[in-house]
């Protein structure tokens, strides 16, 4: 089953909804989007550029960029709701509590600070230590990330670094103060694909011995299937289907989330096409009614293009699609069946 | 580092010998120096005679080998006017217009920078964007304008500040300065705003500016992510990655400022050397418009090799890679 499942949810974002207002009208890039994540535990968020999962992780960590805003819903850190909390009260949960790990390593760090001193400065933010205490500390970080030479690295500067080494650097910055959670969007999608192997087991390493949870939004399906216990789908600001990952990834329910899987070449099977799903995701200006999907799927019915559906249960994980209704409409049944 | 410090000098000198030849050329094209010597019966003998006194029937090359080394040891002659020594004038003037200047430079940069920190961080407020339209009238408002109307309204109407001159000055060898009196310190006011006010303006705009793109960068997002504190972002991180474009234009401007310090001089009747440059100009003294001249490139080089040297010490980045990457800036 789900691990962690039977314990208390660290986080929890219930019925999560992101607005930007424009000038043509407001726009719901994140909208009515749950979900939890237990202690330790790894959750992959994936989806198309535009799906929302960059925003929804933004949205936790309070930090959506104006005039982007949390219209509705609400996320929930330890029992503590935090998307209503003043800046400064947020700001001190934000690299204590919640750590985060931003895509492109290049731009993610001061070019003009020694990484020592960028590290000193956030321990001795979040934690009660002198400024030797945070320099040990700082050093001591850079080699559980894996930097060689720790004691020398401390003091030089970003540009000093190759790609990977800097997105271990920032892994190390994330640390600092022993986050419960790290929301980690693209973590590997600007580094080359070597690199993008170590800094996953590198993250995956330290978070099991750490205990710390993550929430790894990338669109590399790869990526999530080596890294993730549970995997949400979005599309379109939607959650498509929620689940743990070996049941996602080769038994999917939500037609979205088949067509993505078959979109993944395999080495073992030999096919002379991958699986291509017709048309794009919708634009958030013109969001179909019922299902966001229904134009695009292949097991459309009449109450896909009428009413949106909801989570529901289908198999082992849940989905948001009217074939798992009971009532649903008439190529489900058989589905359902199948599945069952 | 060392290679690039010597570099530059060379370039230094490259740029002070160029001043000089048009300096020196001022002596040859610009009339006979003899004509302006000599009364209308001079004979012609007598003339040839002062010439080859004075050294002027050298060849061009060996005149400009001795202009420049009297020069360099700060020797320009007598002044076609007052028959003074033109170094002696020179460092009368000096020490008005360098406390002009800084003064000015100080009100500049002491008030442009913060301004522009704060329209940076808040460019909706609507006291950004006030400030944002009132520096537009910085920038177009000639300097002569503003000027007349602060001596108008400070000095006409409201009679508290004085209208032209230094005030009463103290002495320190050959500097004086204004800074040690009452009236001195008064008189500074309105030169210094008149002279500043540009600049001010041209340095808040291009802090807010700056300010405004690192605002939008990866590693503010990151640094707001790991928590840090509004003010640890706001100066540590983002106003120091503003500086090196901010350090070279507040450079440039700062000689700007003694150089072009002429139209304010003039306007307030300030003892400096740009006024006596204008009646240098006036009166056709060539000695001191060359001395003039290699004085303000002189001013203009050292503090381009200051902006040069600061780069290093803002950005890491430069300190390793040495000469060949630093001459990309």
């Amino acid at each position: 089953m789900i691990p962690g499942s039977n314990q208390a949810p660290l986080l929890e974002v219930r019925n999560l909804r992101v607005e930007f207002p424009t000038r043509r009208g407001t726009l719901v890039a994140v909208d009515d989007v749950s979900f939890s994540i237990s202690p330790g535990e790894v959750l992959g968020v994936v989806g198309e550029s535009g799906a929302g999962k960059s925003l929804t992780g933004a949205a936790i960590i309070g930090l959506l960029e104006p005039p982007g805003r949390i219209a509705g819903g609400e996320v929930v850190l330890e029992g503590e709701r935090i998307d209503n909390l003043p800046y400064e009260r947020m700001r001190r949960i934000r690299g204590a509590r919640i750590g985060a790990i931003f895509q492109d390593p290049l731009t993610s760090l001061n070019p003009l600070y020694s990484i020592g001193r960028q590290l000193v400065e956030t321990i001795q933010t979040h934690l009660p230590l002198s400024a030797a205490d945070a320099r040990q500390r700082a050093i001591d970080l850079l080699k559980e990330v894996g930097i060689p030479g720790a004691e020398t690295r401390v003091d030089h500067y970003p540009h000093q670094f190759s790609g990977g080494m800097r997105q271990r650097v920032v892994i190390a910055l994330a640390l600092c103060a022993n986050p419960r959670l790290i929301v980690a969007d693209e973590p590997t999608t600007a580094l080359d694909v070597s690199i993008q192997a170590q800094i996953i087991a590198l993250l995956k390493r330290l978070c099991r011995e750490h205990g710390t949870a993550v929430m790894l939004v990338t669109h590399d399906m790869g990526v999530i299937a080596e890294t993730a216990d549970r995997v949400a789908v979005m599309y379109a600001g939607r959650l498509a289907e929620i689940g743990p990952v070996r049941d996602v990834v080769k038994n999917a329910s939500h037609p979205y989330t088949r067509g993505l899987m078959g979109s993944i070449p395999s080495l073992g099977v030999r096919t002379e096409r991958l699986t291509q799903i017709d048309g794009a995701m919708p634009r958030l200006t013109a969001i179909p009614r019922g299902c966001a999907f229904n134009p695009r799927c292949p097991d459309a019915g009449q109450r896909c293009t009428a009413e949106r559906p909801d989570l529901m249960p289908a198999g082992v994980t849940r989905a948001a699609c009217w074939l798992y209704h009971s009532q649903g409409v008439g190529p489900a049944l058989a589905r359902e069946t199948a599945n069952a | 580092m060392i290679a690039f410090i010597l570099r530059r000098l060379a370039q230094a000198v490259g740029v002070l010998l160029a001043v000089g030849f048009i300096a020196f050329s001022l002596f040859t094209y610009i009339g006979d120096p003899i004509n302006a010597m000599v009364g209308q019966d001079t004979s012609m003998e007598d003339r040839e005679e002062l010439r080859r006194k004075l050294g002027l029937d050298d060849s061009p090359p060996l005149q400009f080998a001795r202009f420049i080394g009297n020069a360099a040891s700060g020797r320009f002659g007598l002044s076609y006017r007052t028959s003074d020594p033109v170094g002696r004038l020179i460092l009368e003037r000096l020490p008005a217009t360098l406390e002009l200047s800084l003064c000015a430079a100080i009100f500049a940069v002491g008030l442009g920078v913060p301004l522009g920190v704060y329209t940076g961080l808040y460019p909706r407020h609507w006291t950004s964007r006030a400030l944002q339209a009132v520096s537009l009238i910085g920038i177009s408002l000639p300097t002569f304008l503003i000027g007349i109307m602060l001596i108008l309204f400070f000095a006409v109407i409201l009679n508290v500040l004085p209208s032209f001159g230094r005030g009463d000055t103290v002495k320190f060898g050959w500097w004086t300065s204004g800074f040690f009196t009452w009236s001195g310190l008064k008189a500074l006011i309105l030169p210094s705003i008149t002279l500043g006010l540009f600049q001010l303006t041209l340095i808040m705009r291009l802090v807010r500016s700056e300010m405004l793109e690192v605002m939008r960068t990866d590693y503010i997002k990151f640094a707001r992510a790991r928590g840090l504190s509004n003010r640890a972002i706001n100066f540590g991180h983002a106003l120091k990655n503003t500086l090196v474009p901010v350090i070279t234009i507040t450079g440039l401007q700062l000689g700007a400022i003694i150089a072009f310090a002429i139209v304010t001089e003039t306007v307030f009747a300030w003892p400096g050397m740009g006024q006596l440059f204008v009646q240098s100009v006036q009166f056709g003294d060539i000695p001191v418009m060359a001395a003039y001249l290699l004085l303000v490139s002189f001013f203009f080089v050292v503090i381009n090799m200051i902006v040069d040297l600061l780069y290093f010490v803002v950005d890491p980045r430069l300190r390793g890679m040495g000469a060949a990457a630093a001459g990309r800036h």
